[in-house]
C-alpha cells in the first residue's frame, strides 16, 4: 500500500494510456514533458491562469493542480484530442478565429478546454454562463470580450467554416490571422515547448535580498552531493563581455553578478544537470553566503546626497534625464488665467503574460543556436555574441511564437544563461521560468512620481505646461533611458501647448529593473496630463470633452517638439466621433445619480493620448526580404516578431496588396536570424508602420522585377499561377514559365530586399526636433460606477475612438484595442507589483473575463502620407488613456481625484472619506 | 509514498503507521509546493466515495468531507446553506471548484478561507477520523489560528456537520475583492436570519479575513434578535460590534479599510438577508 505505485492507467484522449513516475507528479508536467502534449500550457503552477486546463471526465481542471495518481481510471482530455469531428469543437474553434480571440494564443488551450466543457453541457449559454465557465482562464492579450462572444455565437458557425482568404486586395479586410489555425489546435510552439531529447536543464541561483555581497562556498561538495548536475557556471565563466543591455551605451547587467546583486532575484550562479535532478533540487541549499547590505528601494533613499551609487559611473543614481522645452513656461503660466497642479504616483505593473520566458540553445560547430520566445530576435543574437565573445553571425537566432510580450521580452532573460551554458558543454539546454521567477526578475513598468502645473485662458485655450517625473527604474538601464527621453515628448498630449517644459528622469534604486511596458512611460504621464486637463475644463466650467476638442492638436500645427506634420493628425476627429455618446452617457450618469438612493455612484470621463510610432530620434529600420519560387508562390521572409499582435497577417496583407497578387500566394517563412533580415524590435507601435512600410516597398519592388522581366509597363496585370505568371497588357497576355528561368542561390527565380526607416530628426538641447515620422492618437470614454461605501469601482462600457491611419486588419486593429484597454484597466483599478510580496498571479491582480466591459471601437482612419497604405502603429496607444479616462470617471462620480494608481478600493474610499472631511 | 485507498479505514490505518499528509483535492497543496514536485509522503483521500456528498436528515446535516464546492452548489440543501452555495461558485474558478474540497479549504486554515464564515453561521462541527477514534469539534475550536488546526497527524476529517437549521432561516454572504472573479477576500461575511412572522428569532454572523481565523460576532447577532426583518436592519449594527477583529495591512488593503468595509458588508448581508438575496462578489 505504501509502495511507489507502478503506474497510473487513464484514458488520454480517447485511448488508453499509462503514465510512468511518480504518481504526486503534477500532471501538467507528465502530459508535456511524458506524453509530448505541449498544448496543455504551464503559466503558473498555481491553479491561478487556467493555461493548464484539461477535461477530466469531462470537468475543466488545471493540470497544474492534479497529481498523476489522480488520474488512475479517469478519462482526461486535452486540447490535442479535442477534435474538429465533434461539431461543438469545430464550430468553437471557427467561431474564434473569425472573432480573432486567439491572440498569442497561450491561454487558448484553456479557453477551448474550459469553453467545450461548457458547451458539451449547454449548447447556447447565457453571457454569465460563459464569464462563470471562463472566469478560471487568464487572458492578457484579448480584453475578452472576443473570446465571450466567439463562444456565444459558436453554435451559428458551420462545423466546417474555413475561413477564405480573399483574391482581390487584402488591406482593409477581417482575414482571420495566417497563424490561428495552429494556436487553436494546440499545435503552435512557444519558448518551452520543444527542446532536443538530449537537452540538460538550467536553473539559476538568485539573491533572496535586494542589496547583498556574497561568497559562494564549495561548489564542488554541492555538484557531488548531486550527481545528475553536470556542470555550475559562474561570473567568470562568461567567455566574453559579462554584461548586456538592450542600449548599447548603457549596459551595466552581468549575466551573472560577480560579488554584489543588486535586486532581489539577480542571479549569481548557473547550475545545470539532468532534468530529473533539476527538478527536485533544491537551490535554497546551493552554497552561498549572503551578506545583505542596506537597500535603496524609494526614489527618496536613491537621491539623497549621501546615497550610494548603484553604479559607480552614475552621480546621484541618475540613469538619464530627458528634457523638452519649448516658448517660456513661466511667462506663459503666469499669463494664464487659471493654473493647476497636481502630483500623481503609480507603482510597479507587471506584465503577466500568461507564457514565462524559455527556451534552448545548443551549439552547432562553432556556432550557437537559440530558440527562445523573444521581441527582438537581432538584438539578442547581438548581445549573446558580445556575452560569448564571437561574432554575430555566428549566433543564430530562431524566436518561437510569444505568448505575450507587452516589453518584457525585449530584454534577455534565459538566452544568457542557456547560451554560455550550451556553448561551454557542447550540449544542448533548456531553461523555462518559474512565474516566480519571471515576476521576480524580468522587467517591470516603471513606478512613477509625476508633478505637473498646467494653465489655461478664460476662453478654454491652453498656455502653458510645466511636468516633471521621476520613474523608479530599478536595478538595471534596460530601457530607462527611452522613457526617460519619451515622456518629455508625449507629456503634453496631443494638444496645442505653446509654452512647455517637461523633464523626466530615470533613477536607479536595489529594485528589480524597469524597462520596456506598452507605452514606454507614456501611459503613467499621461495619468497625470489628462486628470488635469479634466480640472482645467471644470475650473473652466467648459465641458471635459469640448475643452479637449477646443485644444486638439491638427494638421499643420506644431508639437511640443516644433514638429509639424501635414496630415495624419487625426485626434479632434476621434473626439468628435466620441461626442454621440459622451452626451448621451454623461446626462445618463448624472441622471442616475440624481436618482440614486443606494450606495452606486455612475461616472463618464475621457482621456486622449497620442504616441509616437518608431524609437525617437533614431533610426529603426526594418528589411524585408521577398523571394519568387519556381512554383509560382512568394516567400515572405518576415522578421517583425508576432507577439499575437498579428503582424505575420497583416505584414502579409500590406505586401500581396503592394505586389497586387492574392494574399493565399504568399508563404510566411519562418522567423529566424540565419535567414530572414533584421526587422527590428516588436516594441514602439513599430511593425505595421516600419515593417509594414518595408513589407511595401519588398512587394512594390517585386511587381517591378516581374514587369521588367516580361518587359511591360506599369499598367501590366499579372496573375500568379502554378509555376507561372501571366501577364495582360493593351497587347494581350504573356506567360512567363518560372520553371525556365535561372534560380539564385536561395532557390528563387525572383528576389528582392527592401529597407525601410522613418525619416526622423535629432532632437536639440531643448528637446526641438521631429522625433517621430507619425504619431497615433486616440481617446477613450469609460462610463463607470463607483461604491462609495467600499471603494469599488466597475467599469461598465469603454468607447474607444484611434486615429490608426489605415485599418489594415479591422479585426486585429480591434483586438489590440480591446486588449490594450483590459491592461489599461488593470493599471487603473487593481495592478501593481510589490517586490519581494506575491511574485504569483493570485496577489498580482490582472484582469478577469468578468471585469471587461464591452468595447465599441472606433477606428478613424486619416491616412498618414508615410504609413504603408496609410496606416499608423495601434499596440500602445490602445491602453494609453483607458486609466485616465477610468480616473476622470471616478471623479466625475465621485468628485475625488487619483492622486496614486492603481485606484484599488482601499483608497478610493480612503479618498472619498477624505473629500467627506471624515477622519479615518 | 503516494496512497490513494478507497477505504477510510486503509487511509487510517497509513496514517497511523506514517507521518503521510493528506490531500483530496490537490488544490493548496500544489500551490504549496512552490516550484518543485510534491515532497513527502501523502495519503489521498479523495478515492474514498464513503467521504464524499451532501446528506440531509431529520436532525442533521452531513457534508462528507471530499464534497466539492461543485457538489455543494448543485446539492439540495436548506435555505440557511445559500450563504454556503453562494461561497462556493467563487471559490476560484470553476477548475478549483471541481476538484477543491469543503474539508481541504477548513484544513488548510487559511484566514480568507472561503468556507469558514458560511458554516460557522450553521454551527458546523467538523467529524475527525483516526484508529483511535471519531471525534467531533465545533468549527471554530478546530481551527486555532492562521493555518493552525487541531488535526491530528493520524487523523483524517470525515465531515462536516450541522444541526438541521430552521426552514426559516436564510443566508447571505458577500466577499470583496479588487476584481470579479478569482478574488481571495479582502474582506467577506456570512449571515443568517431565521424569520418568523417578519422578526428575526436567530441571527448569525461571521465574519473572513479580517482575523487569524473567522469568527462569530455575537454581540451583532444579539442586537438582530427581536428585531422586525426590513430592509433598513443592517444600520442597527455598529462599528463597536465589530471591536474583536484584528484586521492586518497587506497588499490587498489596509487595515483600516478592512474594517470599514466588514461593517458595510455586514449591514448588507443583513438587509439582503432580510430581503431573501443571497449575496455575492462584490
Amino acid at each position: 500500500m505504501l509502495e511507489r505505485s507502478p503506474g497510473v492507467s487513464l484514458t488520454l484522449n480517447g485511448k488508453s494510456a499509462r503514465l510512468s513516475g511518480s504518481p504526486l507528479e503534477r500532471l501538467s508536467h507528465v502530459l508535456r514533458e511524458q506524453c509530448g502534449l505541449t498544448g496543455v500550457k504551464v503559466g503558473c503552477d498555481a491553479g491561478d491562469c487556467g493555461a493548464c486546463t484539461v477535461l477530466i471526465d469531462g470537468e475543466a481542471v488545471c493540470a497544474c493542480l492534479t497529481a498523476v495518481g489522480q488520474t488512475e481510471g479517469r478519462s482526461v482530455e486535452t486540447i490535442e484530442g479535442l477534435s474538429d469531428d465533434e461539431a461543438i469543437v469545430a464550430q468553437l474553434r471557427a467561431a474564434l478565429h473569425a472573432h480573432g480571440a486567439a491572440q498569442c494564443g497561450v491561454c487558448t488551450p484553456g479557453v477551448l478546454t474550459s469553453a467545450v466543457g461548457l458547451l458539451r453541457r449547454e449548447a447556447r449559454p447565457s453571457e454569465k454562463a460563459i464569464q462563470n465557465a471562463l472566469a478560471g482562464v487568464l487572458c492578457r492579450c484579448t480584453g475578452y470580450r472576443a473570446i465571450l462572444d466567439a463562444v456565444k455565437e459558436a453554435h451559428q458557425f458551420g462545423a466546417r467554416d474555413v475561413a477564405e482568404l480573399p483574391q482581390e486586395t487584402a488591406v482593409g479586410r477581417r482575414i482571420p490571422r495566417l497563424d490561428g489555425a495552429r494556436k487553436l489546435s494546440g499545435a503552435e510552439i512557444f519558448g518551452a515547448d520543444e527542446w532536443p531529447a538530449e537537452a540538460l536543464t538550467a536553473r539559476a541561483v538568485r539573491s533572496p535580498h535586494a542589496h547583498a555581497s556574497f561568497v559562494l562556498g564549495d561548489v564542488e561538495a554541492f555538484q557531488r552531493a548531486h550527481p545528475g548536475i553536470v556542470a555550475v557556471f559562474i561570473a567568470r565563466d562568461v567567455p566574453g563581455s559579462n554584461c548586456y543591455g538592450v542600449i548599447a551605451p548603457f549596459a551595466d547587467q552581468p549575466v551573472l553578478a560577480e560579488s554584489l546583486a543588486r535586486f532581489r532575484g539577480e542571479a549569481v550562479a548557473l547550475v545545470v544537470g539532468d532534468s530529473e535532478t533539476m527538478r527536485d533540487l533544491d537551490l535554497a541549499t546551493f552554497p552561498v553566503t549572503w551578506s545583505p547590505r542596506p537597500a535603496l528601494t524609494t526614489l527618496e533613499e536613491a537621491l539623497d546626497d549621501g546615497a550610494e551609487r548603484i553604479h559607480p559611473r552614475r552621480a546621484h543614481n541618475i540613469l538619464t534625464t530627458g528634457w523638452v522645452a519649448r516658448g517660456d513656461v513661466a511667462a506663459g503660466l503666469a499669463a494664464a488665467d487659471i493654473v493647476v497642479e497636481g502630483a500623481f504616483e503609480t507603482g510597479f505593473v507587471e506584465h503577466a503574460y500568461i507564457e514565462p520566458e524559455a527556451g534552448f540553445a545548443r551549439r552547432v560547430g562553432d556556432r550557437i543556436e537559440i530558440q527562445a520566445c523573444t521581441q527582438a530576435p537581432y538584438m539578442d543574437r547581438d548581445d549573446v555574441a558580445k556575452i560569448l565573445g564571437i561574432e554575430p553571425d555566428r549566433v543564430r537566432i530562431i524566436p518561437t511564437a510569444v505568448g505575450g510580450g507587452f516589453g518584457a521580452k525585449l530584454d534577455l532573460s534565459v538566452q544568457p544563461f542557456i547560451a554560455l551554458a550550451a556553448w561551454l558543454l557542447d550540449r544542448p539546454v533548456r531553461m523555462v521560468y518559474s512565474r516566480r521567477e519571471s515576476i521576480m526578475t524580468t522587467t517591470k513598468r516603471h513606478p512613477a512620481r509625476m508633478v505637473a502645473k498646467i494653465g489655461a485662458m478664460r476662453d478654454g485655450r491652453l498656455a502653458a505646461m510645466d511636468f516633471s517625473a521621476d520613474f523608479n527604474t530599478g536595478a538595471y538601464a534596460s530601457w530607462g533611458p527611452t522613457v526617460a527621453n519619451r515622456v518629455p515628448v508625449h507629456a503634453s498630449g496631443p494638444y496645442r501647448m505653446p509654452h512647455y517644459r517637461a523633464r523626466a528622469r530615470a533613477i536607479h534604486t536595489h529594485l528589480v529593473p524597469a524597462g520596456a511596458f506598452r507605452g514606454f512611460g507614456v501611459p503613467q504621464s499621461a495619468i497625470a496630463q489628462e486628470q488635469l486637463y479634466d480640472e482645467l475644463a471644470l475650473r473652466l466650467n467648459i465641458d471635459p470633452l469640448e475643452f479637449r476638442i477646443l485644444n486638439a492638436l491638427g494638421a499643420g500645427e506644431p508639437t511640443v517638439t516644433g514638429q509639424i506634420f501635414a496630415d495624419g493628425m487625426g485626434f479632434k476627429a476621434c473626439l468628435e466621433a466620441m461626442r454621440p455618446h459622451w452626451i448621451e452617457a454623461r446626462a445618463a450618469a448624472v441622471r442616475h445619480n440624481a436618482e440614486a438612493r443606494g450606495p452606486i455612484r455612475r461616472g463618464v470621463g475621457v482621456a486622449g493620448m497620442w504616441y509616437g510610432c518608431g524609437n525617437t530620434s533614431m533610426s529603426n529600420p526594418s528589411t524585408m526580404r521577398l523571394g519568387l519560387k519556381p512554383n509560382g508562390r512568394f516567400a515572405l521572409f518576415q522578421g517583425a516578431v508576432d507577439i499575437g499582435q498579428g503582424s505575420n497577417t497583416v505584414i502579409a496583407q500590406i505586401c500581396a496588396d503592394a505586389l497586387r497578387a492574392p494574399i493565399d500566394q504568399i508563404d510566411l517563412m519562418p522567423a529566424d536570424t540565419d535567414m530572414t533580415p533584421d526587422c527590428g524590435k516588436t516594441s514602439a507601435s513599430r511593425q505595421t508602420f516600419v515593417s509594414g512600410n518595408a513589407a511595401a516597398l519588398a512587394g512594390r519592388a517585386m511587381r517591378r522585377e516581374l514587369l521588367r522581366l516580361a518587359n511591360v509597363g506599369e499598367d501590366a496585370k499579372l496573375r500568379f499561377e502554378t509555376g507561372a505568371v501571366v501577364i495582360a497588357d493593351s497587347a494581350g497576355e504573356r506567360r512567363i514559365e518560372l520553371a525556365a528561368l535561372a534560380l539564385n542561390a536561395a532557390g528563387f527565380v525572383a528576389e528582392v530586399v527592401e529597407t525601410f526607416d522613418p525619416p526622423t530628426t535629432p532632437l536639440d538641447e531643448n528637446g526641438q526636433g521631429d522625433p517621430y515620422a507619425v504619431f497615433g492618437s486616440g481617446a477613450h470614454m469609460a462610463e463607470i460606477e463607483v461604491d462609495v461605501e467600499l471603494g469599488r469601482v466597475k467599469v461598465l462600457r469603454l468607447v474607444c475612438a484611434h486615429d490608426v491611419g489605415r485599418a489594415i486588419n479591422p479585426t486585429l486593429v480591434e483586438g489590440q484595442i480591446e486588449g490594450g484597454a483590459a491592461q489599461g484597466l488593470g493599471l487603473a483599478l487593481m495592478e501593481e507589483f510589490f517586490p519581494g510580496k506575491g511574485e504569483n498571479l493570485h496577489d498580482y491582480l490582472i484582469p478577469t473575463i468578468g471585469d471587461m466591459p464591452p468595447v465599441e471601437c472606433i477606428l478613424i482612419e486619416d491616412g498618414s502620407s508615410v504609413g504603408p497604405f496609410g496606416a499608423k502603429g495601434i499596440g500602445e496607444q490602445a491602453l494609453i488613456p483607458t486609466a485616465p479616462a477610468i480616473f476622470n470617471a471616478i471623479h466625475h462620480a465621485t468628485g475625488v481625484r487619483t492622486h496614486r494608481a492603481p485606484a484599488t478600493p482601499d483608497r478610493v474610499r480612503q479618498a472619498i472619506l477624505t473629500a467627506a472631511g471624515i477622519p479615518t | 509514498m503516494y496512497a490513494r485507498p478507497s477505504d477510510l479505514n486503509d487511509a487510517l490505518g497509513l496514517l497511523a503507521e506514517s507521518s503521510a499528509r493528506v490531500i483530496a483535492g490537490a488544490t493548496d497543496v500544489f500551490p504549496g509546493a512552490g516550484e518543485r514536485p510534491l515532497q513527502g509522503d501523502y495519503v489521498d483521500v479523495s478515492n474514498i466515495s464513503a467521504l464524499r456528498g451532501v446528506r440531509v436528515d431529520s436532525a442533521i446535516v452531513r457534508i462528507g468531507a471530499t464534497t466539492t464546492w461543485s457538489d455543494i452548489v448543485a446539492a439540495d440543501l436548506p435555505p440557511a446553506f445559500d450563504a454556503l452555495k453562494v461561497a462556493a461558485r467563487d471559490v476560484g474558478a470553476v477548475q478549483i471548484q471541481n476538484r477543491g474540497t469543503i474539508a481541504g479549504n477548513l484544513c488548510n486554515a487559511s484566514p480568507a478561507a472561503d468556507g469558514a464564515p458560511p458554516l460557522l453561521i450553521l454551527d458546523a462541527e467538523v467529524e475527525l477520523a483516526s484508529q483511535r477514534g471519531t471525534r467531533r469539534l465545533a468549527l471554530d475550536v478546530f481551527i486555532n489560528g492562521a493555518r493552525r488546526t487541531l488535526l491530528a497527524p493520524d487523523e483524517v476529517m470525515t465531515a462536516i456537520v450541522t444541526p438541521l437549521p430552521s426552514p426559516t432561516m436564510r443566508s447571505a454572504f458577500f466577499k470583496l475583492g479588487s476584481r470579479r472573479y478569482l478574488v481571495i477576500s479582502i474582506v467577506m461575511v456570512a449571515v443568517a436570519l431565521d424569520v418568523v412572522e417578519g422578526i428575526v428569532r436567530d441571527a448569525r454572523i461571521a465574519v473572513g479575513a479580517c482575523s487569524a481565523v473567522a469568527q462569530r460576532m455575537r454581540q451583532a447577532e444579539r442586537r438582530l434578535i427581536g428585531a422586525p426583518a426590513s430592509s433598513g436592519l443592517g444600520r442597527s449594527i455598529e462599528s463597536d460590534d465589530l471591536a474583536q477583529l484584528s484586521p492586518i495591512d497587506d497588499i490587498r488593503a489596509s487595515a483600516d479599510y478592512r474594517r470599514d468595509a466588514a461593517l458595510t458588508l455586514l449591514r448588507r448581508a443583513i438587509d439582503a438577508c432580510a430581503l431573501r438575496q443571497t449575496g455575492g462578489v462584490v
